[in-house]
């Protein structure tokens, strides 16, 4: 069933929509968590959730790879269409879905593994040549300005590894299964100014390839990185709605809604 | 008295009661082990205790070979028996168990814990020594397997809830069936060492009601002896135990911190 069009992000038509979550609505139990929310994400562009805490960003985000699955008693209607192919459809092949659609989360979580196992762990898992898994593991590594740091303690654990370090592997290892698109859940939030630079910088190389949507509460890095921002709010049955969504430089220069120019300046949230 | 004074008492206070109560804990353990190392400790350096089987009563010397083979064997089969089992019930509570059938399985488990050793005992005895006709270090190792079942399977279960939530979702976001975060992921993280330590614990755990050596039955048997030098074996035995158990313990540690590095 195909609703009605998601509010595109920007007027021009021939821009490729990657991921198009329409009128998603969201339970735990009996609780809803989100209402009616709708969001075109762009293909190659960076896209940001931002919203007081509670507003439903991260549950949003987690719909996208069917990561919800993993709660108990959760539901989700509407649609979320990758490519144009429902992703909340019960025939959809999760394992296949979360291959193209990556994850990085709050807090670095590598494998109690090797630096090199960690990044080979989904390569390995689909069954690729010992070279071809060479191969990646360095791209991955390149990629994520990680490789001179690491090239020579490739077998060492990743937990001595530092926290921004730790969180680069992480990023290196979503980037190994070759997705399209990267799911950012506050992916700096317990990270130093300095790692929290690297990764946003990272974050400019990775979107000539790859499709970025971030959730993150802090406003200023929503500003420096991303392309598109939507504003995500409680309504009045504590439900996370999309309050307005736009290209970055809209959101906070020129918001259309009260409520968006009240939280971007700081009168609560 | 002033505020900070009656804080400061009450913290004084509570410390000193947290103390008395480590040491009423602590004391009952470190008085036996005394006693046990100051008793056994000559019976075990007496020539012919590891190496000699046991000597009729009232023969002197002898030693408790038969009962150190036998404990080595009944605990062997026993692991064999039920850490596997045990180890595949636990993995199933921790990841596939949040729902009744799992709720079941905990409670007979719990069930089981609460069962006197004898009930094992009489188990192994019904199962075994009734359905073959003799007496065998089988079926005090199928009493102990059933015996050891509970622990290994909670062992296995909290040491894989130990395993962070955060990295069961890392291995699925990259598409990770759940069958391979779990075998590849979550077990390797925590069980091995855990399930080192329960078993070894079990060495202890032996049951009276078998005829075949074992060093409990050993101490048991012996201690009740009118004879000197088979009481003195008793606690030799004892101290043995102890120190089998210490040393099982020990082992695990060494293999934890082995992996973590």
């Amino acid at each position: 069933m195909q609703t009605e069009i998601a509010p595109r992000p920007v007027a021009d038509a021939d821009a490729e929509i990657k991921l198009d979550a329409r009128h998603v609505n969201f339970f735990y139990g009996d609780f809803q968590a989100l209402e009616d929310a709708s969001l075109a994400v762009q293909a190659r562009r960076i896209t940001a959730l931002i919203g007081p805490s509670g507003c439903g960003k991260t549950t949003f985000l987690r719909i996208f790879n069917r990561m919800h699955d993993l709660t108990p008693s959760t539901r989700a209607t509407g649609e979320v269409l990758l490519d144009g192919h429902n992703v909340l459809d019960p025939d959809t092949d999760v394992i296949q879905l979360r291959r193209q659609v990556g994850m990085l989360f709050q807090r670095p979580n590598p494998f109690p593994k090797s630096i090199y196992d960690n990044v080979a762990y989904g390569p390995h898992m689909l069954g690729w040549s010992k070279s071809r898994i060479n191969d990646i593991v360095e791209q991955s590594l390149k990629d994520t300005g990680l490789w001179d740091e690491v090239q020579n303690r490739l077998r060492r654990s990743a937990l001595n590894l530092s926290g921004g370090q730790q969180q680069r592997l992480c990023l290196a290892r979503a980037l190994a299964v070759e997705p399209q698109v990267i799911l950012m859940d506050e992916p700096a939030s317990a990270l130093d100014p300095i790692a929290t630079l690297r990764i946003e910088e990272l974050m400019q190389d990775l979107k000539k390839r790859y499709t970025i949507v971030i959730v993150t509460h802090n406003m200023q890095q929503a500003s420096r990185v991303s392309d598109f921002t939507a504003f995500m709010l409680m309504n009045q049955r504590r439900a996370g709605e999309v309050i307005e969504f736009g290209p970055t430089d809209d959101i906070f220069n020129r918001p259309k809604e009260s409520r968006t120019e009240d939280y971007i300046t700081g009168r609560f949230g | 008295m002033s505020r900070p004074l009656v804080r400061i008492f009450l913290d004084r206070l509570v410390a000193a009661l947290i103390a008395l109560c480590v040491m009423v804990a602590a004391i009952p353990v470190l008085v036996l082990l005394l006693f046990v190392v100051i008793k056994g400790l000559p019976g075990l350096l007496t020539p012919g205790f590891f190496t000699d089987p046991p000597h009729p009563q009232g023969v002197p010397g002898g030693g408790v070979l038969n009962a150190i083979i036998g404990t080595l064997e009944i605990v062997g089969m026993a692991s064999l028996l039920a850490v596997p089992i045990g180890a595949l019930i636990g993995v199933f509570l921790s990841e596939y168990g949040r729902n009744r059938l799992g709720d079941t399985v905990r409670f007979i488990s719990d069930v089981l814990t609460g069962l006197p050793s004898i009930a094992f005992g009489i188990f192994g005895y019904t199962v075994v020594v009734l359905t073959t006709h003799h007496f065998s270090a089988i079926s005090a190792s199928v009493a102990l397997a059933v015996l050891m079942l509970p622990v290994i399977l909670r062992a296995t279960e909290s040491a894989l809830m130990l395993v962070p939530q955060a990295l069961r979702e890392a291995g699925l976001a990259l598409g990770a069936p759940s069958w391979r975060v779990t075998v590849e992921i979550v077990v390797p993280g925590e069980t091995a060492p855990l399930l080192f330590t329960a078993f070894g614990n079990e060495i202890v755990q032996s049951n009276p009601l078998q005829p075949m050596g074992a060093l409990a039955l050993t101490v048991f048997r012996n201690a009740l002896s009118p004879y000197q030098n088979l009481q003195d074996q008793a606690w030799a035995a004892a101290l043995l135990l102890v120190l089998l158990v210490a040393s099982a313990n020990i082992l695990a540690r060494l293999y934890v911190r082995r992996i973590q590095r």
